[in-house]
């Protein structure tokens, strides 16, 4: 039985209108960077803005009402993972919906910074923030700031080492805590490897695990280990302390933590920051949002929030006994080299760690 | 003997029983087969244009590294064993259920079908957090087979329901044991539905990246999301996703291999008796306690621990966001499961009824992205959909697409045995009474292969509902599913907040899950 030819060309019409997209895609090549067309950054508003967010809905999303307010502007946020939603926008190109990438860790505005798609931000926002925290290209400001610390128990350690050198040595054996797959104390490894060479770096990891230092899987686990005195020392985020501090009580808290003197590797100041996509369209709106995030009210907030440290001159930490930021003495590197996590990795790996 | 209806898909060896017009595919099955396999590759270009960025030399430097072969090997260990405890617990609860006069078979069914709703990240940290000890391969591999289990029980309790007890009989008037006839006689029978679902339990192992990076058992796919992480550079990552990739096609040749000439169709559907139940005796105390302890260990925990967490108490619940996140997961993966299921049933029944290299290349297309990570799929899709459908990208066609994507062989493979069991002969006589293969296909096989289409597409409602990082990548900006309100409230480290939503994925796929199970 032979099909009518019309049902037949139907059928292969169907099939034929559902194929075109796909091959269209299939015969098309890679080079969307050579098209300098901009169709594709949406027409928005001056008034709209879409930030994409890698910090976390609950911490993001009241300042974020409160900016809306503040500037008159209309927020969509897109939340993920700062490093997934990095490599989204990267896919993105020139196509990207985002007005403004607010990520968790330097690395990641390094990356974007390195593809040049980020847009210089303007004089007036730059000069709010020390240049130790923003890009050096000027396309990017850090928003708050978290320091490395050596936490430690007195009964156990009357006095913490100055250097995160001096855990290798006999007298800590066994007594120092860190967190091999925590994205912090990889940040603070890459951070060594940009002060002081791989080499250097391979060797410390090495003696570290070879001095018996015990890992965990998070700086709240450690922060709890010296407290229960387990371990004497532990390397973490300044926060996490004053955050046990307001919840148990700080006179209740065995655990005291030093920071580092001397631009030590250990004294690393990270931070979380922001930058405006060259290709959203939306710079007008993002500018605004930038220059919001580091008003006085968007500084406090955070300080607050998440105990980590204003950035802006002039604004205080409401937190209780923690140093001023001008006081620390953090290493001098550029934060947008910290996107070299890969080595770091590998080193980690090769030191036995993970 | 009334199972002599053999036929292989793909060794010439079998029994050319192949009725005219068996041999090449109607286009009516062809071109939506071809489209669905098209959509099935996306990820594969987008790895092959990642992949070659910085030339052979690059990549092939990844590909040789040490470590790649270190990851290669942690993975494909963790791979066999959750294969073989899936087998063991799928095959024997299988058994139990549908054989044997095991009190209480009904519920233990459905129960044996519910560590589907349970997801994988969720399952993990349950486990974790009660035995910290098991971090690494243990608890990895403990999560895994029991999160995929039921891929082996649904199918091989499907067969076991439907092969004529024929065969069986007679052994055991020969002489043979209940032991000895299982092994001999219905096991061999039980080949093709228990590799099939083998290999989605292979893939979902090589894929899954929840439960390893809660236990932090260093896979391959936890090494393409750290690579993401580690150096915002995707062309590694996309090497090694091409390294699985291959992997896959490897298994899925495998798999067509032990297919061999097992067939299980029947020529009559109502004549044959129903087989005899086995009266397990002394024997019913141990049953007992051995579908006691799987269904303990894989469902029973994992929802005790979250009722503890919603009794902990959650501050900041917010009835609002729950509700929308629940309609929009329901949305979701009802249109998603329709879409895909629809796609499935031309590779389905292609792979069952057609010989030859087109069908098989088919079907393996099918299977090649389906151990791709969600998060390279869904970057795939970012990739296509900037350059060629811009406007649905961040839209809810584009976030479907992967979801297709995704989970096209979980439908595939449960068209495919659905069509295996409807009898052939029937399509033969529609065909030679003069009916065209649509009408053949609308009239006879569909109909006849219904309950299991309708079974598969069950089973893919219930895994959308649990996908994570393709959805986190291509949602519509602002919309939310519980599955992403769940990462968004254990990203903030509250457990209690995020109970609600992981008991809503669980209670919502426990209707499909329910229904799946009450069909065993």
């Amino acid at each position: 039985m032979r099909r009518p030819l019309a049902r037949r060309a139907t059928v292969l019409g169907i099939s034929a209108a559902l194929l075109v997209p796909v091959l269209a895609a299939c015969g098309s090549d890679d080079k969307s960077d050579k098209s300098d067309k901009k169709d594709g950054a949406k027409a928005q508003s001056a008034d709209e803005l879409v930030i994409y967010s890698g910090r976390n809905e609950k911490l993001i999303s009241p300042i974020i009402e409160k900016l809306e307010k503040a500037t008159g502007t209309k927020v969509e946020v897109r939340y993920g993972d700062s490093a997934e939603l990095a490599a989204q926008i990267l896919e993105e190109g020139k196509k990207t919906k985002a007005g403004l990438f607010f990520s968790q860790d330097a690395g990641a505005l390094g990356a974007l910074s390195n593809a040049g798609l980020l847009a210089k931000l303007p004089e007036k926002s730059l000069n709010k923030v020390d240049a130790a925290f923003r890009g050096s290209a000027g396309d990017w400001a850090g928003v708050s700031g978290r320091s490395r610390v050596i936490a430690y128990n007195p009964a156990l350690a009357p006095k913490a080492p100055d250097s995160v050198k001096d855990l290798t040595k006999p007298e800590w054996k066994g007594k120092v805590g860190y967190a091999p797959t925590n994205a912090s104390f990889q940040a603070f490894v890459t951070g060594m490897r940009v002060l002081e060479g791989d080499e250097a770096t391979k060797k410390w990891l090495k003696d570290l695990k070879a001095n018996g230092a015990k890992a965990y899987d998070k700086n709240g686990a450690i922060l709890d280990a010296v407290d229960k005195g387990e371990v004497a020392l532990g390397l973490i985020n300044h926060y996490y302390w004053y955050e046990k501090a307001s919840e148990v009580g700080a006179d209740k808290l065995k655990a005291k933590i030093h920071f580092l003197p001397g631009g030590d590797a250990g004294a690393l100041v990270n931070v979380a920051g922001v930058g405006v996509l060259k290709d959203g369209g939306q710079s007008a709106a993002a500018e605004k949002a930038v220059d919001y995030l580091l008003s006085d009210e968007a500084q406090k907030y955070f300080a607050t929030e998440t105990k980590e440290y204003p950035l802006v001159a002039g604004v205080a930490s409401p937190v209780e006994g923690l140093p001023p930021l001008a006081s620390l003495k953090a290493p001098k590197i550029d934060l947008g080299k910290l996107d070299s996590l890969q080595k770091t990795l590998e080193l980690i790996r090769e030191a036995g760690m993970v | 003997m009334s199972t002599d209806t053999t036929r292989s898909v793909r060794t010439p060896a079998a029994a050319p029983r192949a009725a005219a017009g068996r041999r090449t595919p109607p286009l009516v099955l062809l071109l939506p087969a071809a489209a669905a396999a098209l959509i099935a590759l996306l990820p594969l270009g987008y790895l092959g244009v990642r992949a070659m960025e910085r030339g052979w030399g690059f990549a092939w430097d990844i590909v040789t590294e040490e470590r790649t072969l270190e990851l290669l090997g942690r993975s494909l260990w963790l791979t066999a064993i959750v294969v073989a405890g899936s087998l063991l617990l799928g095959i024997s609860l299988a058994w139990l259920t549908v054989r044997t006069d095991l009190p209480g078979r009904r519920a233990w069914a459905v129960l044996a079908t519910l560590p589907l709703a349970v997801p994988s990240y969720v399952a993990a940290f349950t486990w974790i957090s009660a035995f910290p000890s098991l971090e690494g391969l243990p608890g990895a591999a403990i999560t895994l087979t029991f999160a995929c289990f039921p891929y082996v029980f649904l199918p091989v309790a499907a067969v076991l329901r439907g092969i004529d007890p024929a065969q069986e009989e007679a052994a055991r008037s020969l002489g043979s044991g209940a032991f000895r006839t299982f092994v001999r006689i219905t096991l061999p029978q039980l080949r093709p539905a228990a590799a099939g679902g083998a290999i989605l339990v292979a893939l979902y192992v090589l894929s899954d990246f929840g439960s390893v990076s809660i236990t932090r058992y260093d896979t391959f796919t936890r090494a393409i999301h750290t690579s993401y992480q580690a150096s915002f550079d995707r062309t590694p990552a996309a090497v090694l996703g091409c390294v699985l990739v291959v992997m896959t096609v490897l298994l899925v040749l495998a798999e067509n291999r032990t297919r061999g000439r097992a067939g299980h169709a029947r020529t009559g559907r109502g004549s044959a008796r129903p087989p005899v139940t086995l009266r397990l005796g002394h024997g019913t105390g141990p049953a007992l306690g051995w579908c006691a302890a799987v269904a303990g260990a894989a469902v029973v925990f994992p929802l005790a621990t979250l009722g503890y967490w919603l009794t902990v108490g959650n501050s900041g619940f917010d009835a609002e966001k729950f509700w929308d996140a629940t309609l929009a997961t329901v949305t979701v993966a009802a249109v998603g499961a329709a879409v895909t299921t629809l796609l499935a049933l031309p590779v389905g029944v292609l792979s069952a009824r057609y010989r030859g290299r087109l069908a098989g290349l088919l079907e393996q297309s099918v299977y090649a992205g389906h151990a791709v990570p969600g998060i390279t799929v869904g970057l795939a899709l970012v990739f296509f959909a900037v350059r060629y459908a811009y406007p649905v990208y961040q839209e809810l066609p584009l976030l479907i697409t992967a979801y297709v994507v995704l989970f096209l062989p979980v439908a595939v493979a449960s068209a495919r045995a659905a069509v295996l069991q409807a009898p052939p002969v029937l399509e033969d006589v529609a065909r030679s009474l003069g009916r065209r293969p649509l009408q053949v296909l609308r009239e006879i096989t569909v109909p006849l292969a219904a309950p299991g289409i309708g079974a598969g597409a069950a089973l893919t409602f219930v895994v959308i509902m649990k996908e994570l990082p393709a959805t986190l990548l291509l949602r519509p900006t602002g919309t939310d599913t519980l599955a992403t309100r769940l990462w968004t409230e254990t990203g903030a480290g509250a457990f209690a907040g995020a109970a609600p939503y992981a008991a809503a994925i669980v209670l919502i796929a426990a209707v499909p899950s329910y229904l799946l199970g009450r069909r065993s």
